[in-house]
């Protein structure tokens, strides 16, 4: 069974949870992959987020989730203004992604620092959500607890290289999975832990010289 | 370990340990989550807070959502409560959950519960027979934890999401929910809370999930005050001593077959039911365009 916030809870925005929570979650997660202040952002939305955005304010929450807003920010009903006073150069467009979930949304961001990501991800309902791509790599992501995404090449060692920075900060892994293009090539490691993920840690993970990059994305 | 499957072995729980449904299920939240008993509380807390002010807001609310369809309604019955013929404390409730309700359709703050689209039913049920029954914090916060054990039960065996169940799933579950928290908040037993929850939901089993422009406004937001009433008048029947003829997990049960086979046009899906009523189709073209 579930929790019981789950139940009662989460304090929220009106008024889908699907719709305008999720897609808050969404852009927030979003927001934080990137991982600085997004200049510009170009949000394709496919299925029922397409078709029926403006209805449950699903734009604004997904703004508001890119600058940072949690899904029960009153400043959500008032984002797209906001984001305009900040400069934030964003745009919506229908996608048609074929069979992917109603509620899907893709962003292509730009951070003020010039960092390019393009992030994916669907509101699965109850404000639950999960990011299924990060630049064309397939994932999943919840947003539920602290990640540490690692890029890395293919190949023996590596999993086992990062394992142990996690073991030596006394940090536990939920929840593991590895993806790669191709055997051989490039591969990206998304590692769900218990505990916070602290700059030490992911300093010591680019010091194994084994990995292209690492970055922790926290809870929302 | 405490744990439980059902609503029958949350009572039993309740009873063997004399205690209460809502105690019961605060300690199954804190074999479960790892939480502390404090932060745990002041979670809860928390959700009563922003409950309440969405109580407050709603019941004075003029703005309308953003189609346009809702909002304004509640201050309307709040004013009426006293020429009323179901009386204050019904018209209270009733305003109280359109007001919530409203609150959510103009993006203000709300918790859903179980749902955003349920989100005013417990709220506005536990704030009135707590003002009747001059319950404390601590009551209304374990009335809240009450609700919960059995919302759990119901996610569990059936479903809390419209889309998977109909508006049953919803509005059914925040019913039965909100029927057993006002039970306890009067100081019923945890036999009287399971009765509750078991009439609550019979009398809404099969309720089409059938939202205009798929918006959660009509039929949603009356519903809510509709539903708070249909409560509150489960919990007075289990408080009376009436009984239920089919035990309370045997409903959920039934909910939940029902549940399966309705159409899914009627799921939330905007594709049957109000929303596909002329009136309901001009609606959606205007929100949306064709």
């Amino acid at each position: 069974m579930r929790g019981v916030f789950d139940i009662v809870g989460p304090i929220m925005i009106g008024p889908s949870s699907s719709h305008t929570a999720g897609a808050a979650r969404l852009g927030l997660l979003a927001g934080k992959i990137l991982g600085e202040p997004v200049a510009k952002a170009e949000i394709l939305l496919h299925g029922s987020f397409a078709r029926t955005y403006r209805g449950h304010g699903t734009d604004k929450a997904l703004i508001g989730g890119l600058m940072g807003f949690s899904p029960e920010d009153e400043r959500i009903r008032d984002a797209l203004e906001i984001a305009q006073e900040r400069g934030l150069d964003f745009s919506f467009a229908p996608v048609d992604l074929g069979d992917a979930h109603p509620n899907t949304a893709v962003f292509v961001l730009t951070g003020q620092n010039g960092r390019k990501i393009t992030v994916g991800g669907a509101s699965i309902g109850g404000g639950n959500i999960e990011v299924r791509n990060i630049d064309s790599f397939q994932i999943a992501l919840t947003g539920q607890y602290p990640s540490l995404i690692v890029v890395h090449t293919d190949k023996p060692g590596v999993i086992r290289e990062i394992s142990d920075v996690l073991a030596k900060h006394h940090v536990n892994i939920a929840f593991m999975r590895v993806f790669r293009r191709n055997r051989g090539q490039q591969a990206m490691m998304i590692i769900e832990t218990d505990e916070e993920l602290t700059e030490d840690i992911i300093q010591d993970c680019r010091s194994t010289g084994v990995i292209e990059n690492a970055f922790a994305v926290p809870a929302i | 370990m405490v744990n439980f499957n059902s609503i029958k072995e949350l009572i039993e729980l309740a009873k063997e340990k004399n205690t209460t449904v809502g105690k019961i299920t605060m300690e199954y939240e804190l074999e479960n989550s790892f939480d502390s008993r404090e932060h745990m509380l002041k979670s809860m807390q928390d959700n009563w807070q922003v409950m309440q002010e969405s109580i407050q807001r709603g019941v004075v609310n003029k703005d309308k959502s953003l189609s346009g369809l809702t909002g304004g309604d509640a201050i309307k019955l709040y004013a009426h409560k006293d020429d009323s013929y179901t009386g204050r404390t019904v018209m209270t409730v009733a305003a109280s959950a359109v007001g919530v309700s409203e609150v959510n359709a103009v993006m203000g703050r709300i918790v859903a519960c179980p749902t955003a689209g349920s989100c005013g039913i417990v709220p506005a049920a536990i704030k009135t027979a707590a003002e009747k029954n001059h319950n404390t914090e601590e009551e209304i916060i374990e009335a809240l934890f009450t609700a919960a054990g059995i919302g759990l039960v119901i996610e569990a065996n059936a479903s809390i999401a419209g889309a998977y169940g109909g508006c049953q799933a919803e509005c059914g579950t925040a019913a039965g929910m909100a029927a057993a928290a006002m039970v306890q908040l009067a100081g019923g037993t945890p036999d009287q809370v399971g009765t509750a929850v078991a009439l609550a939901i019979k009398n809404l089993l099969g309720l089409a999930c059938d939202p205009v422009a798929g918006l959660v406004e009509v039929p949603c937001v009356k519903r809510n005050g509709f539903v708070a009433v249909h409560s509150m008048v489960a919990a007075d029947m289990a408080l009376a001593g009436v009984e239920s003829v089919i035990p309370v997990d045997e409903v959920i049960d039934a909910m939940d077959r029902i549940g399966r086979s309705l159409p899914r046009a009627v799921k939330e899906t905007a594709e049957g039911g109000l929303a596909t009523t002329q009136t309901g189709r001009k609606i959606s073209e205007r929100v949306f365009g064709k």
